[in-house]
């Protein structure tokens, strides 16, 4: 069965009938992968009226063939009929690799699927190469709240399953001329059935989600009070960044669960941390440690998040987070 | 209703050290404990068996020193344990994990309602819940952050993701995984500590369980770990000094260049 295995698929996602930013990272993943091992590039796309010039951004940007599944109960994820969708595109084409984002669509679907599909599937990986002869997809990923490094590969099934860290590669680009393949399905009712049914969406607050923002300012237990965070919000906002916080301060009631970053909340990979008042608890470098660069500003020049640091600024953070803002406004590099 | 939580004994991950010349884990010494995440799912199952009425048990799968992990969460107030564990079910990547948890769940003739933390901290995969509730054919709903409603034959809940909270109607049986967000674990009671002393905690080996035993272990799991490395940390914090505002200042522009010249503006 493994021999017949053919073709690297991504699965792109998208949001409000637009493709997410994750669906592009994973393209240049995927264009790798196929360049390696000379095969054709897929993009499963799965949602309801799905916007046209969307899907050629996809072959545009290095998709061979786009395959759209279409149909009203697909506007949102729902578990059941995205994976009774993907396990018939699996059967049908029998790709040899699926790479998804380690997102809550990504890290829900692909184990449903890979189970059914007694598929090998490795978590939020960070870096993925192919053997070129064997096709066995070699997948790196963090453990142990990124303390090591764990290389993957699954010998004998095929296919080969992936979830893979946003913002660990950087988006593909659009190449002129570049077109491919785009085959648009509705699926059969019978694929469609769930158990579950969506019953309404509350919108975060914040204009800048987390982890998919390219910087991130996060707030420690320094930052002292609740009625200080503006100081922390103020620079977020005018570097156009998403506001993070430790467990402390979640737990303090200073900012809500959503924002927290580390082994209970959420792990982030932003281009830039900054952290104001972290002092990079075990816990909370396990969330943070792979962003790629890690700016941090703490009173103590003993604190563990100057470890991992690029900057380390050695103060207190009212005095540094407002000669900042200040400096970055009269360069004209930030907001307000 | 019948709830069964799956839960794990992880090392205390603030424990956890690394050998620096072989870049591997040091276990010796390092306390074993509950699965941190899983307690939220084991408060949520408690707090289930106030309002509704509930008979909660938990399951883990591990080495024979796991059904201390069951203990702790008997303490708590959890009816019963299973411990799921056999040397055939040893190396189980989370597709075999899945599905042999899936049989434990089974062999207890399944439950209304199966919570599982969002993942353990130390495999940090978050594969095992959704690939346990696919064995067994049942709908998942991950990252929830609330149980809002419990009405025959259906759950409400709420849903982290990326942009917000997704409300979901789901009919029962289910399995849901947790995030912190669902509940403070309380602590155990001294009655509780007596209770879990005294549990008799069946185990149930690869024999008990309908097991296909080509797809258990270290045999029965699709992918293998060839190379364990350190990350290549190339850090080295450039310190910068700001402790009066005039170094603060200095420290500002400093910054901004760092982050010029990385092109992070």
């Amino acid at each position: 069965m493994s021999a017949e295995a053919a073709g690297i698929w991504i699965l792109a996602e998208s949001s409000s009938s637009a493709l997410t930013r994750v669906s592009f990272e994973l393209l240049t993943r995927g264009v790798e992968l196929a360049a390696k091992r000379s095969a054709q590039l897929t993009a499963l796309v799965i949602g309801h009226d799905l916007d046209k010039a969307g899907l050629n951004r996809l072959t545009a940007c290095g998709a061979d063939r786009v395959i759209a599944v279409e149909a009203p109960a697909l506007e949102h994820f729902l578990v059941e009929p995205y994976a009774a969708v993907m396990l018939k595109m699996i059967e049908k084409h029998r790709p040899e690799v699926i790479i998804a984002g380690a997102t809550s669509l990504g890290r829900t679907l692909m184990p449903y699927v890979a189970a059914k599909a007694d598929a090998g599937l490795t978590a939020d990986c960070t870096i993925l190469d192919i053997d070129r002869d064997t096709g066995n997809l070699l997948q790196t990923r963090p453990a142990i709240g990124g303390n090591i490094l764990a290389t993957i590969k699954t010998p004998r099934h095929r296919p080969q399953m992936a979830t893979v860290r946003p913002h660990s590669a950087p988006p593909a680009e659009p190449r002129e001329g570049r077109t491919g393949e785009i085959i648009r399905i509705s699926p059969p009712d019978e694929l469609l059935s769930s158990r579950m049914r969506r019953t309404g969406f509350k919108r975060e607050e914040s204009d800048h989600p987390l982890q998919d923002a390219e910087t991130v300012v996060v707030v420690g237990r320094g930052i002292g009070r609740k009625e200080n965070i503006p100081v922390a919000a103020e620079l977020a906002d005018a570097l156009g960044a998403a506001l993070g916080a430790t467990r402390d301060v979640v737990d303090r009631g200073w900012l809500s669960y959503p924002h927290q970053v580390g082994l209970s909340g959420k792990t982030i990979t932003p281009k830039l941390y900054i952290g104001l008042g972290v002092s990079g608890s075990i816990q909370h470098l396990a969330g943070m440690q792979t962003s790629q660069n890690i700016i941090a500003v703490n009173i103590d020049p003993d604190a563990q998040i100057f470890r991992v640091a690029d900057a380390a600024i050695v103060g207190d953070l009212f005095d540094v987070v407002p000669a900042l803002l200040a400096r970055a406004r009269a360069m004209g590099v930030a907001d307000g | 209703m019948r709830i069964i939580v799956l839960v794990k004994q992880v090392p205390e991950t603030g424990a956890v050290k690394m050998d620096e010349e072989t870049g591997t884990m040091v276990r010796a010494g390092v306390e074993a404990i509950v699965n941190p995440l899983d307690l939220y799912a084991v408060e949520a199952a408690l707090a289930l068996k106030e309002t509704q009425g509930a008979e909660v048990t938990a399951v883990s799968m591990g080495p024979p020193a796991a059904a201390k992990a069951l203990r702790e969460v008997i303490a708590m107030g959890v009816d019963a344990g299973v411990l799921v564990s056999d040397s055939a079910f040893a190396g189980s990547d989370t597709w075999a994990t899945g599905y042999t948890l899936a049989a434990a769940v089974r062999r207890l003739k399944g439950a209304d309602l199966i919570l599982c933390g969002e993942r353990a901290t130390d495999g940090d995969t978050g594969q095992v819940g959704p690939q346990t509730a696919s064995f067994l054919d049942l709908p998942v709903a991950t990252y929830v952050s609330s149980i809002d409603a419990v009405t025959t034959g259906h759950i409400r809940v709420s849903r982290l993701v990326e942009e917000g909270y997704e409300g979901l109607d789901i009919s029962l049986p289910a399995l849901i995984t947790v995030v912190k967000e669902v509940a403070e674990p309380r602590l155990p009671t001294l009655g509780g500590k007596k209770r879990a002393r005294n549990a008799d905690i069946p185990v149930w080996t690869a024999d008990d369980l309908d097991v296909d035993p080509g797809r258990i272990g270290l045999d029965g799991s699709p992918t293998r770990v060839v190379k364990i490395f350190r990350p290549q940390v190339a850090r080295k914090a450039e310190m910068i000094r700001a402790e009066d505002e005039s170094e603060a200042a200095a420290a500002a522009g400093r910054v901004v260049e760092f982050m010029t010249d990385r092109g992070l503006l």
